[in-house]
C-alpha cells in the first residue's frame, strides 16, 4: 500500500498527489513515469513523475480525470492509499546523461500544454538545480486549468504563459509564442514539448520549419508499462517502438502523430462508458461496437 | 470397465461454457480418481517419470490415490512440485508423462494430469499444507519474477533453509499463470492464489510492484540489500509482431495485451475499470496455446473467432486438449492460411485481413513441413479485430541495466544446465533463458536453479 502524503486539487479535473514510494523516489529521474492502480478493480494508469523527494521517499503525480479509474482516484484524500504504485519506468530524459559543460552552452526551450506542465516541471527544475535557466512556455485552454504556475516561475528562466481564450497571459496557441520568440531574435538549440498529442504535433511542425531539434513525451495507451503488452507501440521514423521501454521521449520530428492519435482514441468509447457507469450506476456494458464512431 | 479406456472427466457443456469464464474441465471426484488410478500398471522402470521435467514419483502418488490415501499422494507430489494444481491443468501431458505411459501402447494412457489435479485440489480443499523448514541458514537469496520458474526456485530454496524474497514487477504474483492463462483453464483465486499461498507458507516473501533493473538493480541487491545469490526468472514478456503493414491499426492487439486485460485486469467483469475491445469477428494469428487462449477468450466476449495458422491442423503447437476444446466451442480454424496485410478503414480501425493460402512442402529445420504460398490464392478475411499470438521474446529490462550478464543472439540470458549465468552469483532459468516455452519447463529450470544456487552457496 502506498500512502498519499498530500492531495491537492489543481483545477476541476486536474489533481496533484504526493505519494510515499521509496523505491521510485530513490531511483527516478526527469522524463520517467510510473504506473498507479487505485485498488483491486482499478486500471493500471501510467503517469509521468512530476516531482520527487529522495530524502522523504515521496513522488508527486498530477493527473486529469479521463476514465473511471482516474475519476475514483480524484476522490482520494491525504492519508488514503494507492494499492499499487510501480516504477520508475521508461528512459530518463536525454540531457540527464549529457556532459554538463556542453549542456550549459545549449539553449533549451520547454513547451508545456495543459496537464503536460506536470512532467515538464521536474525537467526545468533539474536545469535550475544544475545552475541553468531554461525558458518555458506554458499553454492552457483558459486560466482556470493553468497549473503549477508558481512552482514553474521559481525554477524557469523566462516563463511565457498563453491561453487559447486570452483569459490569462498572452492569447493564442503555444506555437505562436515559439514563432514570436524566434522572430524576436531568441535562439534555441532544443525544444522539449509535452502536452496533448495534437499540441505536440503542431509544435513539431513549427520547430521543423524553424530547424530546431524537438523532443516530445508520448502518452499512448499502455497496460503493464514494462514492454509486455505492446499496446503503446508507435511509428518513429521507419521503426516501431514501444513508448514504455524505448521512450516515453522521442525525436518529435520522427513521430507519426496522426497514427498515434488514432490509436490513443481506441478505448474512448469504453472509457466514457465506464465513467458513466461510475457516476450514474447505469448498466453499461463493456465491449463496445468497436467502430470508434464517436471519435 | 474397459481397462484400455480412461475414466472420462466431466466438463462443462461446450455451448454453455462458450458464454462464461467458469472452468471448462470439472475434474475427477474421489471414486473416479481411485478408479482411474487403478489403471496404472505401477511399472518398475516408470517411463512417465522420465517424461516429467520435474521427475514427480508418478506411480508412487498414483498408488496412494488407488487406495484413497490422498494426503500421502499429495506429500509425494509436493517433494517435486510446488504447483501441482497448476501443472495438473496446464502441462502438455500428452507429450510428457502420458506420452510415455505403457498403457498408451494398446489403449489410452493413464490420465496422470487429471489425477495430479485431483490430488492437488483435494489437498487444498482439505487444508493440506506443505511442511515448513524448521531452521533457516541465514543466507538471503533474491528471486526475480513470481512466475512458475521463480515460484519453484523460491519454494525449493526455502525448503533447503534459505531466506528467499521474490520481486515481482506486476501487482499480482503468478506471472503467466495470472496474466496469460485464462480463468476458464486455470482459476486464479481457487487454484493459482492458493498455490502461491503454499509457497509463502514455506517462508518465501513476495514483494510486488518492484521492477528489478528499474526500481532496484541487480548490483544494488548484492551491495545494498545483502543478497548472496540471485535467480532471474523474468520470463519472455516482449510480444512479437509479424511486421506486416497495418499492425498499428486500432483493433490490433498482441495476445499479451488482450489476455492481460482479460485475465489480470478482469476486463470481462462488469465492476472492473479496465476496458477490453471484444470485436465482432476476430482473427487470432498463431497456433500455440496462447492463440487458443486468446481465441476462446474472444469467443466468451461474444465474437465470432477465426484461428489463422499457416501450417495444417496436425502441426498446431497447442495442446491437443486445447484445440479440441476450442473446436467444440465453435472456434473456426483457418489453417494453411498466412496473413499478408491488415486493412483498416478511414478511422484507423481494422476492416479486414488480407491472407494467402498455403500448402506444405519439404520438411524444414524444425522437422515440420515448410508452408509455401499458393500462387494467386489471396483473399480477404473480413474481421474487425486481429490478435497476434506469435510468441514472445525475453524482456530487456534486466539485461540492459546489468553489467556482465551476457545474452545470446535471441536476446535470451546465457545460462548453463544449473542456471549459472556469466555474472557471478546470478542464476537464471525459464523463458528468460529458453525463450517462450511451457509452465512445466520453467518449473524444471527453477528447480535446477535452486540446486545450482545451493551448490554455489554451500561451496562459497
Amino acid at each position: 500500500m502506498f500512502k498519499i502524503k498530500k492531495a491537492k486539487q489543481l483545477s476541476d479535473i486536474i489533481f496533484q498527489m504526493e505519494v510515499e514510494a521509496p523505491h521510485i523516489a530513490k531511483s527516478c529521474n526527469p522524463g520517467q513515469f510510473l504506473v498507479a492502480k487505485i485498488d483491486e478493480k482499478g486500471e493500471r494508469i501510467p503517469l509521468t513523475i512530476c516531482d520527487y523527494n529522495r530524502e522523504e521517499g515521496t513522488v508527486t503525480i498530477v493527473f486529469q480525470i479521463i476514465g473511471a479509474s482516474t475519476e475514483r482516484m480524484s476522490k482520494l484524500q491525504t492519508g488514503d492509499y494507492f494499492r499499487d504504485f510501480v516504477g520508475p519506468l521508461g528512459v530518463p530524459s536525454e540531457f540527464i546523461s549529457e556532459d554538463i559543460e556542453e549542456l550549459k552552452n545549449k539553449k533549451v526551450l520547454f513547451v508545456a500544454g495543459g496537464v503536460g506542465t506536470a512532467p515538464v516541471y521536474p525537467q526545468v527544475k533539474w536545469f535550475h538545480e544544475k545552475g541553468m535557466k531554461a525558458d518555458v512556455i506554458v499553454g492552457a485552454k483558459s486560466k482556470d486549468i493553468l497549473i503549477l504556475e508558481d512552482e514553474m516561475k521559481a525554477v524557469a528562466g523566462n516563463l511565457y504563459i498563453t491561453t487559447d481564450d486570452g483569459s490569462y497571459g498572452r492569447k493564442g496557441l503555444v506555437t505562436k509564442v515559439i514563432e514570436d520568440l524566434v522572430n524576436e531574435g531568441n535562439h534555441y538549440d532544443v525544444v522539449v514539448a509535452i502536452g496533448p498529442m495534437i499540441m505536440m504535433k503542431f509544435v513539431c511542425m513549427t520547430t521543423k520549419k524553424l530547424g530546431i531539434k524537438t523532443i516530445v513525451s508520448m502518452n499512448p495507451i499502455m497496460v503493464d508499462g514494462t514492454g509486455m503488452c505492446g499496446a503503446c507501440r508507435l511509428q518513429i521514423g521507419d521503426e516501431i517502438k514501444f513508448a514504455c521501454v524505448d521512450g516515453p521521449e522521442f525525436d518529435g520530428h520522427l513521430v507519426d502523430f496522426d497514427a498515434a492519435m488514432k490509436r490513443q482514441s481506441m478505448y474512448r468509447t469504453q472509457e466514457g462508458r465506464a465513467l458513466l457507469k461510475e457516476r450514474e450506476g447505469a448498466t453499461h456494458h463493456h465491449g463496445g461496437c468497436g467502430c470508434g464512431g464517436d471519435e | 470397465m474397459d481397462a484400455l479406456k480412461r475414466v472420462p472427466v466431466r466438463e462443462q457443456d461446450p455451448k454453455v461454457r462458450a458464454t462464461n469464464f467458469e472452468e471448462v474441465c470439472l475434474g475427477y471426484n474421489l471414486e473416479e480418481a481411485m478408479e482411474e488410478a487403478g489403471r496404472c500398471l505401477n511399472c518398475k522402470n516408470a517411463q512417465c517419470v522420465k517424461g516429467c521435467p520435474v521427475s514427480i514419483d508418478i506411480p508412487g502418488f498414483i498408488q496412494q490415490v488407488k487406495v484413497g490415501n490422498i494426503e500421502e499422494a499429495a506429500r509425494i507430489i509436493a517433494k517435486s512440485s510446488a504447483l501441482p494444481a497448476v501443472c495438473g491443468r496446464v502441462c502438455p501431458q500428452e507429450s510428457q508423462c502420458e506420452g510415455k505411459c505403457i498403457r498408451g501402447i494398446k489403449g489410452e494412457p493413464v490420465s496422470i494430469g487429471k489425477l495430479e489435479r485431483f490430488v492437488a485440489d483435494w489437498s487444498r480443499e482439505h487444508g493440506f499444507v506443505p511442511e515448513k523448514p524448521e531452521t533457516t541458514n541465514g543466507k538471503k537469496v533474491a528471486v526475480i519474477g513470481a512466475g512458475p520458474a521463480g515460484l519453484t526456485c523460491a519454494g525449493d530454496l526455502a525448503k533447503m533453509g534459505y531466506e528467499v524474497t521474490i520481486f515481482e514487477a506486476l501487482h499480482e504474483p503468478g506471472g503467466v499463470l495470472v496474466y496469460g492463462i485464462p480463468e476458464f483453464r486455470l482459476p486464479k483465486e481457487k487454484v493459482v492464489h492458493a498455490e502461491i499461498e503454499n509457497v509463502k507458507k514455506l517462508g518465501v516473501k513476495i514483494e510486488t510492484n518492484v521492477i528489478i533493473g528499474k526500481s532496484v538493480t541487480i548490483d544494488q541487491l548484492f551491495e545494498e540489500e545483502g543478497y548472496e545469490a540471485i535467480f532471474i526468472g523474468s520470463g519472455a514478456g516482449l510480444p512479437k509482431f509479424m511486421g506486416i503493414p497495418g499492425e498499428l491499426a486500432n483493433g490490433v492487439f498482441s495476445a499479451n495485451e488482450y489476455l492481460t486485460r482479460s485475465n489480470l485486469m478482469k476486463a470481462y467483469k462488469e465492476d472492473y475499470d479496465t476496458p477490453i475491445i471484444a470485436g465482432k469477428i476476430v482473427a487470432v494469428v498463431g497456433g500455440g496455446n496462447v492463440a487458443m487462449d486468446a481465441a476462446r477468450t474472444a469467443k466468451r466476449l461474444g465474437a465470432e473467432v477465426h484461428i489463422v495458422y499457416r501450417r495444417s491442423e496436425k502441426e498446431l503447437p497447442a495442446r491437443a486438449e486445447e484445440v479440441h476444446h476450442a473446436k467444440e466451442e465453435g472456434i473456426i480454424l483457418d489453417i494453411l492460411t498466412n496473413p499478408k496485410e491488415i486493412l483498416s478503414n478511414e478511422n484507423g480501425w481494422v476492416s479486414g485481413l488480407r491472407c494467402v493460402k498455403m500448402e506444405l512442402g519439404e520438411a524444414d529445420a524444425s522437422g515440420r513441413r515448410k508452408p509455401i504460398e499458393i500462387k494467386d490464392s489471396e483473399f480477404i478475411l473480413e474481421v474487425d479485430t486481429v490478435i497476434m499470438a506469435l510468441g514472445t521474446s525475453p524482456n530487456p529490462l534486466i539485461s540492459s541495466t546489468t553489467k556482465g550478464l551476457d545474452l545470446n543472439k535471441r536476446k535470451c540470458i546465457i545460462a548453463n544446465e544449473y542456471g549459472e549465468t556469466t555474472k557471478k552469483a546470478v542464476f537464471a532459468g525459464g523463458d528468460a533463458v529458453s525463450g517462450a516455452a511451457t509452465v512445466i519447463l520453467a518449473m524444471e529450470a527453477g528447480k535446477k536453479g535452486a540446486k545450482g544456487i545451493h551448490e554455489y552457496l554451500s561451496n562459497k
